[in-house]
């Protein structure tokens, strides 16, 4: 074994620490190098990655509601806006106890108990850092007295936000429906992107219809963030496009006094424009406010509506499915004479009573207690309605041709209206009855048939559309409710009235017949409008009236209607086209229980020409 | 003017520098490192003047405590280590105890007006025990040599890590091995050192703090938990990346200035010089960096003694150590440890220290001659 080297040796030492510095410096170099090549991997080589997640760190994209287009009616009168609206908004991520925030805000404000319900409700539908609203439009002492007492509630804020407001309320409700918040149905349907920023979306009516054209383009703010998502800076600015703002062709005024005329009555009422299918009316009565919609409705007011008796929600105008009754008569009159079926001169003798041969059936006129019309031509069977004529008329041509007319005018199909909400009606046919009622097609069934009892249903807005085909000798259009529409660009677009295919009469002297008879309605004293609807000196008009028996219990079937419950009363018609020479104005009206139809038909026509004539 | 009369200048220059204990080539990176630094942390610290200001002072501070530590020859170092290496272990024993009575971290201790981390001293005072207790063992060292080096190092070791500062006993465990491969310990014990390591690394482990495992796991995870423990890496690694070759530009970088990147200014520093300058800037920091680790092993080569040498030579690496692993952590190769990158991130005890082990290196350069003379 070697001795150990023991003495220090001062030059081997020095060699030896030399050697070892070089070693050091050698690691030294090779670890540089590992840092600086993971310096050019994550600079150089994953460069374009990294930049791409540093840019999804800082930048957001916060997006800015656009502005509702606004709705005005035919003569620029405001039907819906968006007014700026304080409301007291609460994220539940800030708040150390909910429940106790709110019971005293409760102290504060008034807040009851639905809102509070409401509170929840909406809560579970946002992201626990999101604001939620307890209570909206704050009046400007409420928002006063929330800024003294901030510092007690961390967590509550107060935002303002556009609120859709409807400045006449209940009067514009039939036609423009109402917007409300989106609920998670109308999510999975709507481009997700363009409504990032909005609260609400068209429900019914024209909010609903033209949703596209009122909600416009979202904006954007792209903006730089920080760590906590604070905004530091907005970086570029996409400014929203705001909807479209649409005119309406009704008239806010006609449609006020329609309402007024409706006072106490339940019923619908539509008033076209017979040159081009522009509805200046719409009204469904009762009705409601819809700003009550806009916000969530409460549950014990949305209770109320929907367990109303009057069913207030029900728009009659569209999905109100009535029988013709009498009003049905100058579809099938016209059609016999063109079917010649009938001439202008043949006449019936109604003694009041109509039976079938073989068939110990008796139908009645609806007056044969005094007797019956006696010898009766197409033009008094209209003026007087007679029922013996329109029994005879409906044997004679049979249901298939009846039902032909009234196709032609557009009954028993949508009538493409600019709201989604109508239904169709019923046409009635050996084959409908045979596959909704199962049961093969009477005679008897043709018969009540002619007079509008029966199957055959109608809404309002058909019944307007087709009088007013009617008055243009069967030149049709489409209902409609949009006039124009003015773009953000300022560029305004008018709705041209869309023609639907004519209802086609061979001798054009068959709508002279119809229409005089119809002018005798009311203008002749043995109209059955004479006195209901009553003299003018004003206009001309047109028009015919309708009585539809409601279902009775058999023990009150005799009885008159003041005798009886309300709802077992029969329900009124009134069609009318004025001026008769040259129509701009035809209009249905249906009063549910009631013998109101003529009067409020009066009421809206003179309202009309009064103003036609201020003009 | 002539050429000797130019010689003459240098030379009196020269020993003008000599005489205050100043090397003249080390001052000028170590200020031209102080003067990037501070343009990174203006950046780093959103502009605030304050931080800068304050960062000034500190720097001026340990100026001033690298030029006294110049003053004081080698040989007095000598004499004095063994007093202030026990009087560190007692520091730390202190510490120890007071961080049982408070609770979590105890690094610091409050000695009136001046508070310092004991362990700070121990960066400086645990090479310097062991350039002291081998100056005059035979080299390279036995295996009994080495094991009583290894005894004296591992109390200030473990009583740092028990602190818990893992980073700062990381530092003081590579300044002692340093001095112990620079005294020219032999391979095969080198080989059974880090054998050993190996091996207790599972036993290191199991000794670990949950966050300090968390750090480990995180290293080579970091999306498995990109919120929690893996965000300072995952954003960090961003800043860097997102700098590209030449950078966003100063003042310009988006993940430090929007407070994504946590610890911008102290810790993470590096990363927002890498934000803003790019794989350019980030070279060029390393290169000057480099430059210093360069002026300390000639220092060291020039040493005459062993004392002098080993100390030197352990500082130097202790440095390089430092900025490789405060770089490595920051761009993800390492896990996170606490260490500043030094002389740029914003803090003071180890800055202090760093400045201090370079008023070392200048005192082992110019007293040297006045040894040999």
């Amino acid at each position: 074994m070697a001795p150990r080297l023991t003495i220090k040796n001062y030059h081997l030492e020095a060699n030896l620490f030399t050697q070892r510095i070089f070693i050091a410096a050698i690691i030294i170099i090779v670890l540089t190098l590992c840092l600086i090549t993971r310096l050019f991997y994550l600079q150089i080589i994953q460069h374009n990655r990294f930049t791409t997640l540093s840019l999804q760190n800082q930048q957001v994209l916060i997006p800015i509601e656009p502005n509702r287009g606004l709705i005005y009616d035919r003569n620029g009168v405001l039907l819906a806006e968006n007014i700026p609206s304080f409301s007291l908004d609460i994220i539940p991520d800030h708040v150390p106890n909910l429940k106790k925030t709110i019971s005293e805000l409760s102290t504060l404000f008034d807040i009851d108990n639905d809102a509070i319900t409401q509170f929840y409700k909406q809560r579970r539908q946002h992201r626990s850092y999101e604001p939620v609203s307890l209570k909206l439009n704050l009046t400007d002492d409420e928002v006063a007295r929330f800024y003294v007492n901030l510092y007690r509630f961390p967590g509550v804020t107060i935002n303002a936000r556009l609120l859709r407001n409807y400045p006449l309320g209940p009067d514009s409700v039939t036609v423009l429906g109402y917007v409300g918040r989106i609920n998670e149905k109308e999510l999975k349907t709507i481009d997700a992107a363009n409504y990032s920023a909005s609260n609400y979306i068209g429900k019914i009516g024209i909010e609903h219809y033209y949703e596209d054209e009122l909600h416009g383009v979202v904006g954007y703010n792209q903006a730089e963030v920080n760590a906590s998502g604070q905004i530091v800076r907005i970086l570029k600015r996409f400014p929203p496009i705001p909807g479209d703002n649409l005119y309406l062709s009704i008239d806010s005024k006609l449609q006020h006094i329609a309402h007024q005329a409706f006072q106490g009555e339940r019923g619908g009422l539509v008033a076209i424009d017979p040159t081009t299918g522009k509805v200046l009316a719409m009204v469904s009565h009762p009705n409601y406010d819809p700003n009550l919609f806009v916000n969530g409705i409460s549950n014990s007011n949305y209770k109320q509506l929907r367990e109303a008796a009057d069913r207030p929600l029900y728009n009659r105008a569209v999905r109100g499915q009535y029988p013709f009754g009498s009003t049905i008569k100058p579809f099938y009159a016209l059609q016999g004479l063109n079917e010649e079926v009938v001439s202008p001169e043949d006449s019936v003798y109604c003694n009041g009573y109509f039976q079938l041969p073989n068939v110990s059936k008796v139908w009645h006129d609806w007056n044969h207690k005094k007797g019956g019309h006696g010898r009766t031509n197409l033009h008094d069977a209209i003026m007087q309605s007679c029922d013996i004529y329109f029994y005879t008329l409906a044997q004679k041509m049979g249901i298939s041709k009846m039902d032909t007319i009234l196709q032609q005018f557009g009954f028993g199909e949508l009538t493409h209206i600019d709201i989604h909400e109508e239904i169709p009606g019923v046409v009635a046919s050996p084959d409908w009855k045979k596959k909704y009622q199962h049961t093969r097609w009477y005679p008897g069934d043709t018969i009540i048939s002619g007079i509008g009892q029966g199957f055959m249903l109608a809404t309002p807005l058909q019944l307007a559309s087709a009088t007013a085909t009617l008055s243009q000798r069967g030149t049709r259009f489409q209902p409609q409710l949009l006039h124009k529409v003015e773009k953000p660009s300022g560029e305004i677009v008018t709705q041209a009235p869309i023609a639907k295919k004519p209802v086609a009469i061979r001798v054009d002297e068959d709508w002279d017949v119809v229409i005089n008879a119809m002018k005798d309605v009311i203008s002749n004293a043995r109209g059955t409008a004479y006195v209901k609807f009553g003299q003018t000196d004003l206009y001309t008009a047109a028009g015919k009236t309708g009585t539809a028996q409601v279902y009775r219990p058999t023990s009150l079937a005799d009885k008159k209607d003041e005798e009886v419950e309300e709802k077992y009363r029969d329900n009124s018609l009134f069609i009318a086209f004025a001026p008769v020479d040259k129509p701009q104005i035809a209009l249905a009206v249906i009063a549910e229980n009631s013998h109101a139809a003529a009067k409020i038909a009066r009421a809206v026509l003179d309202a009309f020409f009064i103003r036609s004539s201020d003009e | 003017m002539n050429k000797t009369a130019k010689k003459n200048i240098h030379s009196m220059n020269d020993s003008f520098w000599n005489t205050i204990h100043i090397d003249l080539t080390l001052l000028s990176l170590i200020t031209i490192l102080m003067a990037v630094g501070l343009i990174i942390l203006y950046s780093a610290g959103n502009q605030s003047l304050s931080q800068l200001s304050s960062q000034v002072i500190r720097l001026g501070i340990a100026l001033v405590v690298m030029l006294i530590f110049a003053q004081i020859p080698p040989h007095k170092y000598f004499q004095w280590i063994p007093v202030v290496f026990v009087l560190g272990v007692i520091l730390l024993f202190a510490v120890d105890i007071v961080g049982h009575i408070g609770k979590g971290a105890q690094r610091w201790l409050s000695l009136g007006v001046v508070r310092f981390q004991p362990s700070e001293i121990m960066k400086l005072a645990a090479p310097m025990i062991l350039a002291w207790y081998l100056h005059d063992k035979p080299l390279p060292p036995s295996l009994k040599i080495l094991f009583f080096s290894i005894t004296m190092l591992i109390f200030p070791v473990l009583l740092v890590a028990k602190q818990p500062d893992l980073g700062t006993a990381i530092l003081i465990l590579a300044a002692g091995a340093s001095v112990l491969l620079l005294a020219g310990l032999g391979w095969r014990l080198i080989a059974i050192a880090t054998g050993l390591v190996l091996a207790s690394l599972p036993v290191v482990w199991y000794f670990l703090h949950e966050f300090q495992r968390k750090r480990v796991i995180t290293l080579f995870d970091p999306e498995r938990d990109p919120l929690g423990s893996g965000y300072h890496i995952i954003q960090s690694k961003i800043a860097i990346g997102s700098g590209g070759l030449f950078g966003k530009g100063w003042l310009s970088g988006t993940q430090s200035h929007l407070q994504f990147l946590p610890e911008h200014s102290t810790d993470f520093i590096f990363a927002v010089a890498g934000e803003e300058f790019g794989f350019m800037g980030s070279v060029a920091l390393i290169t000057l960096l480099l430059a210093i680790v360069g002026r300390g092993l000639y220092i060291s080569l020039q040493a005459h003694d062993t004392f002098s040498r080993l100390l030197a030579g352990s500082i130097t690496l202790t440095f390089f150590i430092c900025f490789f692993v405060n770089m490595s952590m920051v761009s993800g190769i390492l896990p996170v440890v606490g260490i500043p990158l030094p002389l740029v991130s914003y803090g003071g005890t180890s800055m202090v220290t760093i400045m201090a082990g370079f008023g070392i290196l200048m005192s082992v350069h110019t007293h040297r001659q006045l040894i040999r003379r």
